[in-house]
């Protein structure tokens, strides 16, 4: 009598439809997600369209000094007279782009640490959590300012301050759910099997934790344009980028509220709220739908980081000690 | 908890001002491209006082022991001297944190307690109106950026109440000291709103989804059937649980706020800790940006350990 060995069949195909299926959902559940989603691609389209839909262009003067909104220059111009509407339009493909990327430089860092931690454990866990804690403690805003002021004003390096100092959350949400991933059947199976810690990271830890990294990601992008809204306005991106953080630098520099130019300040500050509302709305709604433990673990980005510290003093002490503990006395 | 605990975080904090503390040396010293080679050159100053800083510091001799002596000099307040004003940086950072202090602690008590009503409001009335726009509003006030609820207190308000600095200049009178006091106030109006409005939304949100969490659990259903007032319940057991990711917040969101306050002080021109980084990084003044970065991180660790003492006070399952 033969025995045959069966593998279990690769739960990724399966795990993408249930996916897909928690995704439409949660549609149905939020449909301030709809809302979200069409917000993210109203902003993406506009950056895409960028110089095919600017009226004017932005490096010469089209109108009057800090002229108002008008049926002519609908936002209004700035303190070199200078098209607002066009320069918000102009802002959003670069705020955007260094949002996105300073998210993917994040991703991949955050990623990386959160599955070898997760995966590896013992040792190489405690080390990584460790400098993870160290980035989750220091005030990271202020360090990108330090970093962004030594090495200088330009656009890439603003990308990579953030994406350097950005990673921590991500690493943190990432390595709990490889945690309990590297427990489950299919991946000691797999073990079993001799595949090869590379092999079973790629093939099948990775298809599992896409997802998240994907919700993840658009959450970050908030504090991304958060950040780089900070650092532009200090002064600190690329002097000839124009951002929806500059505008709000020259706005304040620049006599625009002496003149009572609120039509300097408002539409990118409007702008910026948007996409973070949207990125909220949306990496919010896939994180809860995609693993519902993890519902109160962010009530929002910015103060994500904050709840993740209180989580990771609850998740420091050995689990169940509480409970054990008093029993023990009784003994 | 056990003195062991204590001892742990305590350890743990220590361990992170002194790893905050060799990055900061690093950075502007050892990394290529760091401007900051030569910190004795401040602008305009004495020969004596660079000869001075040339040897406190050993600025002549290798990076590793100019590191140790970095350390030494850092542990008796030595911070260099400002390339601005030609005065030792702590000095200069002490008056820039008592500017900012007050008009953190304002604010945050009053973000504080306007959070925690609206919070237990929205928590109260789950799905109603009042829910919904109490979230709605505090999504949009966590989402604007602070440099431009500011801009917009200035332009809106900028006409009846001073919009920059801390006092007025009295030319003519000197003021008494309640003048004085009052001019003060009068100056923190617009920026502790502006940083009100910063905090409150995140606050609301937390406080909000703390206490739906805790009216989700099994005690205040039991609570519920033995028909006790819907005040009592949320009063005495739910807000009595909620306390303690609420109080964790709050310490910890002070550290992050000594942070957030740079964009309120550059936006009002407050003389406090983040308008000094601010000038520093504007006018290149390296040790001023040093010990800006150590004094602003080295808050915000102290107010984590204080958060994660508390919590672990406030919640017996953590005791050791």
């Amino acid at each position: 009598m033969s025995v045959v060995v069966r593998t279990q069949p690769d739960p990724s195909a399966e795990a993408s439809s249930g996916h897909l299926e928690s995704v439409r959902g949660m549609l149905r559940e939020r449909p301030s997600v709809v809302l979200g989603l069409a917000l993210l691609a109203f902003f993406i389209l506009v950056a895409l369209l960028g110089p095919l839909i600017e009226p004017y262009s932005t490096a010469a003067q089209s109108g009057p000094v800090y002229g108002p909104p008008s049926l002519r220059h609908w936002f209004g111009l700035d303190d070199g007279g200078i098209d607002m509407f066009s320069e918000t339009i102009q802002g959003a493909r670069i705020s955007l782009l260094v949002g996105g990327a300073a998210t993917l430089v994040s991703l991949l860092i955050g990623g990386t640490i959160g599955i070898a931690s997760g995966y590896f454990g013992g040792v190489i866990d405690t080390v990584l959590m460790r400098i993870t804690d160290f980035f989750l403690v220091i005030p990271s805003l202020v360090l990108m300012i330090v970093v962004a002021a030594l090495w200088g004003p330009s656009v890439t390096h603003v990308i990579f301050v953030i994406g350097l100092l950005l990673w921590t959350t991500t690493a943190r949400v990432i390595r709990a759910q490889v945690k309990s991933l590297r427990e489950r059947g299919f991946v000691s199976h797999a073990r079993s099997f001799g595949a090869t810690s590379r092999r079973i990271i790629l093939r099948h830890i990775l298809p599992h934790v896409a997802p998240l990294l994907i919700a993840n990601m658009i959450l970050m992008v908030a504090n991304a344009i958060f950040d780089e809204t900070t650092l532009d306005f200090l002064g600190l991106g690329s002097a000839s980028a124009v951002t929806w953080g500059t505008l709000l630098e020259h706005a304040n520099d620049r006599t625009a509220v002496s003149y009572g130019a609120w039509w300097a300040f408002v539409p990118p500050g409007v702008c910026i709220a948007l996409v973070i509302v949207a990125c909220y709305l949306v990496g919010q709604a896939l994180e809860d739908s995609l693993n519902p433990r993890l519902r109160v673990a962010h009530i929002s980005t910015k103060f994500w980081r904050i709840q993740q510290v209180a989580q990771t003093l609850r998740s420091a002490e050995p689990a169940g000690r509480g409970r054990t503990g008093p029993l023990k006395d009784r003994k | 908890m056990g003195v062991r605990g204590l001892l742990k975080r305590v350890a743990f904090a220590i361990a992170t001002i002194f790893v905050a503390i060799t990055i900061n040396f690093f950075l502007f010293r050892v990394l290529p491209g760091s401007a900051i080679t030569n910190w004795a050159r401040v602008p305009n100053s004495t020969p004596q006082l660079q000869h001075l800083l040339k040897a406190q510091f050993g600025l002549d001799k290798p990076k590793i022991d100019q590191y140790f002596l970095y350390l030494n000099q850092l542990f008796h307040g030595n911070l260099g001297v400002s390339f601005a004003n030609q005065q030792p940086v702590l000095g200069n950072l002490v008056a820039a944190l008592r500017n900012t202090i007050p008009l953190v602690t304002i604010a945050t008590i009053i973000a504080s307690l306007l959070g925690l009503w609206t919070g237990v409001l929205s928590a109260r009335r789950r799905g109603s109106l009042v829910d919904h726009a109490s979230t709605s509003v505090a999504v949009v006030l966590y989402a604007l950026p602070t440099q431009w609820i500011g801009l917009g207190f200035l332009v809106l308000l900028g006409r009846y109440l001073p919009s920059a600095g801390m006092s007025s200049v009295f030319t003519f009178t000197t003021p008494t000291p309640w003048q004085h006091f009052l001019d003060i106030a009068k100056h923190m109006i617009l920026p502790c709103a502006t940083l009100v409005l910063t905090i409150y939304g995140g606050n609301t949100l937390i406080i909000r989804s703390a206490l739906l969490e805790i009216v989700g659990e099994d005690f205040i259903l039991t609570a519920r059937a033995k028909g006790l007032a819907p005040r009592t319940i949320m009063g005495s057991h739910a807000l009595r649980n909620a306390v303690l990711p609420i109080v964790t917040l709050f310490a910890l969101s002070f550290g992050y706020i000594v942070a957030g306050t740079i964009l309120v002080e550059i936006v009002f021109t407050w003389p406090g800790i983040g308008s000094a980084l601010y000038n520093a990084v504007v006018a290149r003044d390296y040790p001023m940006m040093q010990g800006g970065f150590l004094v602003i991180t080295v808050s915000v660790i102290f107010f984590n350990l204080v958060a994660d003492i508390l919590y672990s006070r406030l919640d017996p399952r953590i005791r050791e």
